[in-house]
């Protein structure tokens, strides 16, 4: 007999209230299936996405220890994409559809990837700044409640505190080397910190929903507190290499021992997010060129495929 | 011409074969047909940096890798010319790979008995990594020889188009000539025999064909390059001699 939904969502809330994961199979709320359907295929578009303001600097890297590192790291931002979009379809969502709704805009990705990539720094920058304000998202991420997106994000965050790593470093080499790469390390400082800050998401009081996606543990932190701890890890990270966070009114709140920020421009925010940042259209653009133009290669390797299983034709 | 100079001179060969190839393949990441691609077509350029990168550190001379790669002219590469051809579509692409995965699987098994201890050592290690180069190419050319109209279309034209850029893979000169004789080298004769039988099967299962002409392009020993290698370093080479005494 099919139990009562109000019992059933008692037992998924006390598995949750206990630590025991919620495994693809199990009973789920729709509200949740769908909400970890948009986080989950949000974070692997943002993958993607991802990979093509850093896929920007590979072919002009300037060292080949710098190239390798840099191609190394935009392969794991495909790989975290592919098990992102894994974990995504054990809730019974395809690929395909969820690529479908990237190329129509329907679906989102992170506002931060709309930015340009303009000099060698920004690859620092990158690591650094956006890496460094995801993997204080993801670490929380990883204690979710969906075993799957918990499991991929236990993964992820490994690689991407390398990601941080590197791009710090590529920071330091810039900041301690001439004055010409000093200068490219601050301007774009400059230009990623405020993108960086509001990637972690609007502030609470305008960010909905928020109860009942933490009771469920499917959001583990308010966006504010995130926020709030990516500046007090990143600040001294600045001083130290002798550049200079550009908010004129950031400071420590002698109470609390917290770093305390300017006012944010959330109206940019926004604005990228409706589609008008600078790389909004070409970022598209490329995801939907690349699916197009591989229309026929995947159409061949379906048809090669079939005709394998027809002739029983087993070696490769 | 000394043992010092033509070893520098074979290495060089070798390691602008690898670079030049990868940072071609480096131009696809993000533009694959599909994910899986962008992983793979990113490995196997990594893997060849990574090849061009020891052999250059091994070649030396007094210069490091990175002079070597960044502050190199058209003229001074070695690179086998197949290699610097643009990527054209991923037919284009998954032939002009399936040629050089082909040359560098039978070279370096070769390149495995050579005389000299480190080219040895470092050949065991790159023919690991070929061989799964070789692999995941042969299957594609297989996959899009023997799919579709579109497909088979495509990609006879990237063999008609490319063909006449393989005659270079075995050419050589008093360099190649001298490291032969020196046991360090590989005998490019025996390697296109084998190269070619194992070539026509594949491309045959793949029902392409091998077109008549036997017209080959040649010059990239002496550093006659094509037009397209000259936008390729300008890309590659421009942090490093914009900003000359910098450290990255």
């Amino acid at each position: 007999m099919q139990k009562d939904e109000k019992v059933l969502l008692e037992e998924f809330q006390s598995k949750i209230d206990k630590g025991v994961k919620i495994e693809p199979k199990d009973w789920m709320p729709l509200k949740y299936r769908n909400q970890l359907i948009r986080m989950m295929s949000q974070h692997a578009h943002s993958e993607i996405v991802g990979m093509l303001p850093e896929g920007n600097w590979i072919t002009r890297a300037p060292s080949l220890r710098r190239k390798a590192i840099l191609l190394a790291k935009v392969q794991d931002e495909a790989g975290h994409g592919m098990y992102l979009y894994s974990a995504a379809e054990t809730l019974g969502i395809d690929r395909t559809t969820l690529l479908e709704q990237l190329h129509s805009g329907k679906a989102k990705y992170s506002s931060i990837f709309n930015y340009p990539t303009l000099t060698w720094a920004d690859i620092g920058a990158i690591g650094w700044l956006v890496d460094g304000a995801a993997i204080m998202n993801q670490t929380a991420l990883a204690k979710g409640s969906y075993g799957p997106y918990s499991r991929a994000m236990v993964r992820i965050c490994k690689e991407e505190s390398f990601h941080n790593r590197q791009g710090y470093e590529i920071m330091c080499s810039l900041a301690f080397g001439s004055q010409e790469q000093k200068q490219m390390a601050q301007d774009a400082l400059n230009r990623w910190w405020w993108p960086a800050i509001m990637m972690l998401g609007p502030s609470d009081d305008n960010s909905p929903n928020t109860e009942e996606l933490m009771r469920w543990r499917v959001k583990m932190e308010s966006n504010d507190a995130i926020r709030e701890r990516f500046i007090d890890r990143t600040v001294p990270q600045a001083d130290y290499i002798g550049l200079s966070i550009p908010d004129p009114e950031l400071k420590i709140d002698e109470a609390t021992g917290h770093y305390k920020h300017g006012p944010i421009n959330w109206e940019e925010f926004f604005n990228v997010i409706k589609g008008n940042g600078p790389c909004n259209k070409s970022r598209l653009k490329t995801r939907v060129d690349a699916d197009r133009n591989g229309k026929w290669v995947r159409e061949a390797a379906e048809a090669y495929a079939a005709k394998r299983v027809i002739r029983d034709d087993t070696d490769f | 011409m000394e043992t010092d100079q033509a070893l520098f001179n074979y290495l060089l060969r070798l390691a602008d074969s690898s670079l030049i190839l990868s940072q071609r393949l480096a131009e696809w990441c993000g533009h694959g047909p599909i994910l899986e691609e962008d992983i793979a077509l990113t490995n196997v350029s990594l893997d060849l940096l990574g090849h061009a990168t020891a052999l250059l550190t091994y070649a030396g001379k007094g210069k490091s890798a990175d002079d070597l790669a960044f502050l190199r002219s058209e003229r001074e590469y070695r690179n086998i010319l197949l290699a610097e051809q643009p990527n054209g579509d991923f037919a284009c692409t998954m032939l002009r790979q399936f040629l050089t995965d082909s040359w560098h699987y039978y070279l370096y098994a070769s390149l495995q008995k050579s005389k000299d201890e480190t080219l040895a050592a470092i050949s065991v290690k790159f023919l690991k990594e070929i061989t799964y180069h070789l692999r995941h190419s042969s299957g594609w050319v297989l996959r899009l020889g023997d799919g579709t109209a579109e497909s088979h279309l495509r990609i006879q034209n990237a063999l008609d188009e490319l063909w006449s850029f393989t005659g270079d893979l075995f050419d050589s000169d008093s360099a190649d000539e001298l490291m032969l004789a020196a046991g360090i080298g590989a005998d490019l004769n025996e390697i296109r025999k084998q190269w070619t039988a194992h070539v026509s099967e594949l491309l045959n299962k793949a029902t392409l064909k091998i077109p008549e002409s036997s017209f080959m392009q040649k010059g990239s020993l002496q550093g006659r390059h094509t037009e397209y290698l000259g936008y390729l370093l300008a890309e590659m080479q421009y942090l490093p001699r914009t900003y000359r005494d910098a450290k990255w």
